[in-house]
């Protein structure tokens, strides 16, 4: 592990891709978790000189259970709704301990949250860590869900989507409200670099990382990957993989990056500003058991927001492309 | 009253004498131990601390990262982010801001975390006041800090001097709470006198490698998950650490004497010697007029006494009881309120509890004063020594606090 260094060049190939791990094997996530899956492979890019501030959610609880942890780099968790604050303490102390010649540590600090801790209770201090400028990354893992606490709404869960707090009854069907368009809040920050990923596109997602921790010199960074969590949208635990493909493939979940004031969409969302090249939604709408009860109507609606969605990332490419 | 010992003093260890409000103490002294991150959210009285803060560190004064955080919440879990990553770190805050703080005042001392914080104290909301008690600081006694009570600007500027030793020695590591008035001291000026900055160094040295940092030459997983099966035993060594922090703490006060001449003990008594009634204070505004109305009740002839709680947590059970032993009657003072106890003053709980486990009992009477700084007169204290000479003849406590200055 001691030889291993952040990527130097990008990630071409699966060929490419640094076969060191520095999470797991060990921590307990379900079989076909995506979320673990997304912190594997930023692991891999980010490398041994990264210090990892997690908020509380399902990778937290299941990868630090005493007196065993999955992580082979310096990692703390302190609450569900401050990873961002802890993640400006620490890149502060590291600032103030090596301009003072106390400490000489060249490490990364990363935040890392769920939905629910980045959308909801932890906006306040991503919005502050963000403004201030910190040079920290910060990895949203969007399970579309509070998934610790058994599958209950959060900003980030789509509009019609089963969960425990957004039941399919009689008179209300599944969430009433839309996803919170978190990247336009982030990006409205105007920090150096901001983009969209997903466990199905890894090498688009591992030069994110990339490019990420290479502009934290300039200020904050944030990935918003997507991740699907089988029990908690009712898929097979083979299928995690599949279902975040198609969530791009039919534009549901665009890959796009806000590098330096640039908006760009990315393969293969970039073909999808025409909308006959993405796949139906129904593709992605079917094999999950939390959109089930969707009636016709229902899935018109939800083609119509993925459509507006597109049309506003449109006018966006024509302001900042 | 602070003790200056006959020892000639180093005369280069004193570089000035300043008039300094409690709160300009404060910041000198946190300047003074040369911290590396500090993390702060303004609050009515705690403002100046970190204003000054900010001036020393925009100056270059101070060395620092001043994180102007977006709240109290935001400010305590950047402390605990700087503090697991190596640094000194201060924090200050006040009233909602404390409240505001409670999750992670738990977290900060369960991970062990040796973190300064000052805490002028001030009554909570509702109905909203900006003025001094000591309401925020009771809320939050049983959050595993240690937690000092000063009574002047000069005690408040050596307790966090002392507050960094303690916190960062390896047989505590704990946070700690340098508390004392909001206004009635944060904002009263008082002459302080400031030390060399290079002796408070020497004094607070830094104790690398001495606990888990967040390092990637040696990777550690703080904070993790502990089972029914383990939450126990980790819980109790902080509980534990809190307990024994009582010989470090006063380890360092001697220490700190031998250095700066200056010696506070866990409760500090005046005329307490041969004293039949005694008024048990917390802070300045309640132990300085206690003393006050005791010299007035010492000229009539009835033998007052005036006993100060300067360490909080952990509770100085065995060092009060030994100073009340002689009582006749005691009061106690509390300026601020458990409200639906079975008596509502949260300090003459502690009192009346470490005197009974000692096997004494005493006529006692809680008194509530000073909610959101309603005038404590000194007539006010001096009658309650006349109150506690009823109370000794009558030979029992009263079943209800008595609630002072009440209109
Ligand atoms: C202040 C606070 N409120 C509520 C909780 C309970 N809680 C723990 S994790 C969690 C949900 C986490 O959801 P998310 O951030 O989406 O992460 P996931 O579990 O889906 O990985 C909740 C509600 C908590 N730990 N702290
Ligand atoms: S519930 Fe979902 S997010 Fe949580 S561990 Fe299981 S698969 Fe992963
Ligand atoms: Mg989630």
């Amino acid at each position: 592990m001691g030889m291993a260094k952040q990527i130097k060049v990008g990630i071409r190939t699966i060929w490419d891709v640094p076969k060191e791990e520095y999470f797991g094997p060990g921590q307990l996530t379900c079989a076909g978790c995506g979320p673990s899956l997304a912190v594997r492979l930023m692991l891999k890019v980010a490398g041994p000189n990264t210090i990892i501030a997690n908020a509380t959610g399902c990778i937290e609880v299941t990868s630090t259970q005493y007196p065993y942890t999955a992580w082979a780099v310096p990692y703390i968790h302190v609450a569900f709704e401050n990873a961002a604050a802890v993640a400006s303490g620490i890149e502060a102390a590291l600032k103030a301990l090596n301009r003072k010649g106390i400490a000489n540590t060249k490490a990364k600090v990363i935040a890392l949250a769920g939905d629910g801790g980045t959308y909801d209770i932890g906006i306040q201090a991503l919005s502050g860590m963000l403004e201030r400028g910190h040079g920290v990354l910060y990895v949203l893992y969007d399970n579309e869900a509070y998934m610790n606490t058994g599958i209950q709404r959060s900003g980030g869960t789509p509009r019609f989507a089963w969960t425990t707090t957004s039941p399919v009854g009689s008179k209300i069907r599944g969430k009433v409200q839309s996803k919170k368009d978190i990247m336009s809040i982030v990006i409205a920050h105007r920090i150096p670099y901001a983009a969209t990923a997903s466990i199905a596109y890894p090498i688009d997602f591992m030069n994110k990382v990339k490019k990420a921790l290479d502009a934290l010199d300039e200020g904050p960074a944030f990935l918003h990957v997507f991740a699907p969590c089988p029990p908690g949208w009712r898929i097979d635990e083979s299928k995690t993989v599949e279902i975040a493909r198609l969530a791009v493939d039919t534009g549901v979940f665009p890959l796009y990056e806000w590098d330096h004031g640039k908006f760009r969409l990315n393969p293969p969302s970039n073909a999808h500003i025409d909308k006959s090249k993405r796949k139906p939604l129904i593709n992605y709408i079917k094999p999950q058991g939390r959109f089930a009860h969707m009636k016709e109507d229902e899935i018109k609606a939800m083609e119509a927001e993925v459509d507006n969605y597109w049309d506003y990332l449109i006018r966006l490419l024509k302001a900042f492309g | 009253m602070t003790q200056v010992l006959e020892k000639q003093r180093e005369s280069s260890i004193v570089v000035e004498k300043k008039g300094l409000t409690t709160n300009y103490a404060i910041a000198q002294a946190v300047k003074d131990v040369d911290v590396d991150v500090i993390a702060a959210y303004p609050i009515t009285p705690q403002t100046t601390i970190i204003e000054k803060l900010a001036e020393y560190v925009a100056n270059g004064e101070l060395d620092a990262e001043f994180i102007p955080v977006e709240s109290e919440h935001s400010a305590l879990s950047a402390a605990v982010g700087a503090s697991a990553a190596g640094a000194r770190v201060f924090t200050a805050t006040s009233a909602q801001g404390l409240e505001l703080m409670h999750e992670i005042l738990h977290i900060a001392s369960g991970l062990r975390l040796p973190i300064v914080m000052a805490v002028p104290g001030r009554a909570l909301s509702a109905p909203i006041s900006i003025h001094g008690d000591y309401q925020d600081l009771m809320n939050i006694r049983d959050t595993g800090w240690i937690i000092y009570i000063a009574s002047t600007a000069q005690e408040a500027y050596d307790t966090i001097i002392e507050a960094f030793r303690v916190a960062e020695d390896p047989r505590v590591q704990l946070p700690v709470i340098v508390s004392y008035d909001g206004f009635l001291m944060s904002h009263t000026t008082e002459p302080v006198e400031l030390y060399d900055p290079k002796v408070v160094r020497e004094f607070t040295p830094r104790r690398l490698n001495t606990r888990p940092i967040l390092n990637p030459e040696k990777p550690t997983t703080i904070g993790a998950l502990a089972t029914p099966d383990w939450y126990y035993e980790i819980k109790y060594q902080a509980i534990n650490a809190l307990k024994l922090s009582r010989s470090v703490i006063n380890e360092v006060d001697s220490e700190f004497n031998e250095k700066f001449s200056r010696s506070y003990k866990p409760v500090e008594g005046f005329m307490i010697d041969d004293a039949d009634y005694v008024l048990v204070t917390y802070g300045g505004a309640a132990t300085w007029n206690a003393l006050e109305a005791a010299k007035e009740a010492r000229d009539r002839g009835l033998k007052a006494g005036v006993l100060r709680i300067r360490l909080f947590r952990p509770f100085p059970a065995d060092d009060l009881t030994k100073a009340l032993s002689n009582a006749k009657a005691i009061a106690v003072v509390d300026r601020a309120v458990a409200p639906g106890s079975p008596i509502e003053g949260p300090v003459f709980k502690d009192v009346y509890i470490a005197l009974h486990m000692a096997g004494i009992d005493k006529p006692m009477l809680s008194v509530i004063h000073g909610l959101s700084q309603r005038t404590m007169y000194i007539r006010d204290f001096y009658e309650l020594y006349y109150r506690l000479k009823d109370i000794a003849k009558v030979g029992k406590s009263p079943q209800e606090s008595l609630f002072m200055g009440l209109r």
